[in-house]
């Protein structure tokens, strides 16, 4: 099976406002979902500066294609686990 | 599975955001919509009701502009009116630990209870071992005199169905040294005399619950509204903070509007070669052995509760001292501001002239978030002083004492040994060493596990941090004892 790609974005206000502690899943991911993802450190997307609209709601994690708003390791290990059940 | 920031932590980070937005649109003027906005009445709760949280986020506000909880007087003065206030002072605020009392969750008091796992045997070894016979069996089951039991653990450690658990309370056992304990009421004070600013407790409450203040406005408003230069000082654990290279991060802080960014780690060069040469000097007088000094928190946990150890602690400054004499020297009438990952300077910028103002990373972060700059993006600007390899690892435990070791070679025995954390039982140890003597004669001591890279107010994780550092230092020129500097 293809590894997921979770895409944490480390521009410095996803960084800042959390994505450092989302790396926490390069050294102990839980074990169902250890060997099926592949991390990538994503320089800044420019999701946070799209903010015409909404307040910044970051950080921002791509797990393939699904975007994470306000991503914290809770919700991406969620969504990881999804996608290996789809 | 061990997340290091949990959700009160981050808490924080966004509030230090919203508190430097406010600062830069409209200088307070909407500030009271910030515990509002955190906690939106259809929103997710974290305590009994989004009233209660945006309560307690106020306070939580009130001690990111600066002001300690407890100095509240009149529960109507708006964060609007405390930002105003931060913004009149001229002088950092006094360094303090302190705890928001509404939001202590008054956990109950630290024991061991015995739990129905109990099989009331026979052999009764919780009963037999407890030394104030504490334990008695009621109704075939063991049970705790909590007025008798002085919580020394021996049933919890006997029992052989694990039938005892320990209920802790997390800040008091984070403390190392006992400074923080519960009035009548289940809450929790912290007793400024014995506290050593390390930030354990506010590290690992998990309610939120303990605050100190920041300097993040103080900052700013040197930066925006004087025409002061102000000098941004980076600790070496800067490294891996800020993704992208020391030099953008250089970039960004010119950017905004800091005169000059130096890196300590050209004061570590300085302090490795003045411990060195006065560790040489001290083994030569026939001392035992010598501690390092830069950790600031275990400095004053020396002078405060280790007092048989203060003869073996190396009287060398600390890298930030010779980092803001080199800075003065140059700028004089610059502000010089510390930037790092520990609370604990904030307590030695107190008696250290040359430094007037101390940021954590997370702080200096929320300034760049709140202002839009993206630190990879930004120009790269050399450090106008190149640092070496040495003073690039004093943030990793092992690199001070490492860094020593390559100035003294051979010249005399090194036998280094690391007390990695400042824990209530290192600190027994200390003691221990400094009464009975210790077989190293280099004890190079660290407050926090891993080194600074662990600081409390560290942005990345520390194991990736830790990576960063070393890289950087090999990236280095090698110090030599012949090595000029300053």
């Amino acid at each position: 099976m293809e590894k997921i790609k979770v895409r944490i974005c480390v521009g410095t206000s996803c960084f800042v406002m959390g994505s450092a502690q989302i790396q926490s899943l390069e050294f102990n991911a839980p074990s169902d979902i250890a060997d099926k993802i592949e991390i990538i450190e994503e320089r800044c997307m420019g999701l946070c500066k799209d903010i015409t609209n909404k307040y910044n709601r970051g950080p921002f994690v791509y797990v393939n294609d699904d975007l994470i708003e306000e991503a914290t390791y809770e919700k991406v290990v969620a969504k990881i686990r999804e996608k290996i059940k789809e | 599975m061990l997340i290091p920031k949990n959700n009160a932590n981050l808490m924080r980070t966004k509030i230090l955001i919203k508190l430097a937005e406010s600062y830069l649109e409209n200088k307070f003027a909407d500030a009271d919509r910030i515990p509002l906005n955190l906690r939106p009445k259809d929103g997710e709760i974290s305590r009994c009701c989004v009233y209660k949280d945006r309560a307690v986020l106020k306070y939580r506000c009130m001690a990111g502009l600066g002001h300690c909880p407890e100095e509240e007087t009149d529960e109507l003065t708006s964060l609007k009116e405390y930002g105003e206030q931060a913004l009149k002072r001229d002088t950092a605020p006094k360094n303090k630990l302190s705890v928001i009392d509404i939001a202590c969750s008054a956990c109950i008091k630290s024991q061991y209870v015995i739990t129905d796992v109990c099989r009331g045997c026979f052999a009764q070894p919780c009963r037999l071992n407890c030394p104030k016979q504490a334990i008695s069996i009621i109704n075939g089951r063991a049970h705790i005199d909590p007025d008798l039991c002085v919580n020394c653990g021996k049933c919890y450690e006997v029992c052989p169905y694990h039938s005892v658990v320990k209920i802790p309370v997390p800040c008091e056992e984070a403390c190392p040294v006992g400074a923080i304990t519960k009035d009548e009421f289940g809450k929790e004070h912290i007793d400024t005399e014995k506290c050593i600013s390390c930030g354990k407790c506010l590290a690992s409450c998990p309610f939120g619950a303990i605050v100190e203040r920041s300097q993040m406005i103080d900052v700013m408003r040197k930066i925006k509204e004087t025409d002061k230069k102000v000098v941004a000082m980076l600790a070496p654990a800067v490294a891996g903070q800020f993704p992208g290279s020391l030099n953008s991060l250089a970039g960004a802080l010119k950017k905004f509007g800091f005169a000059e960014v130096i890196e300590v780690a050209v004061g570590a060069d300085i302090t490795t070669q003045k411990e060195a040469a006065e560790f040489i000097e001290r083994m030569e007088e026939g001392q035992k052995f010598m501690t390092t000094s830069c950790c600031p928190a275990y400095f004053r946990a020396a002078q405060v509760h280790i007092p048989e150890i203060k003869p073996y602690v190396s009287d060398t400054k600390t890298p930030m001292y010779y980092t803001a004499e080199l800075m003065k020297k140059e700028m004089p009438d610059c502000i010089a501001v510390f930037v790092g990952p520990c609370l604990a300077k904030r307590a030695e910028a107190e008696y250290d002239p040359n430094v007037d103002y101390v940021l954590t990373f997370e702080e200096l972060g929320a300034m760049l978030v709140a202002s839009g700059i993206n630190v990879d993006e930004c120009e790269e600007i050399p450090f106008g002083k190149i640092s070496h390899a040495q003073g690039r690892l004093f943030p990793i435990s092992g690199g001070v004492a490492g860094a020593v070791a390559d100035m003294v070679q051979d010249k005399v025995d090194f036998r280094p040994e690391k007390i990695d954390g400042l824990t209530k039982e290192n600190i027994k140890l200390l003691k221990r060493y400094a009464t009975k003597g210790c077989e190293n004669n280099m004890l190079e001591v660290m407050c926090c596990e891993g080194g600074c890279v662990s600081g409390p107010g560290c942005i990345a994780l520390s194991k990736k941090a830790a990576r960063a550092v070393d890289t950087y230092s090999k990236e280095g020129a090698q110090l030599t004892p012949q090595t000029k500097l300053g």
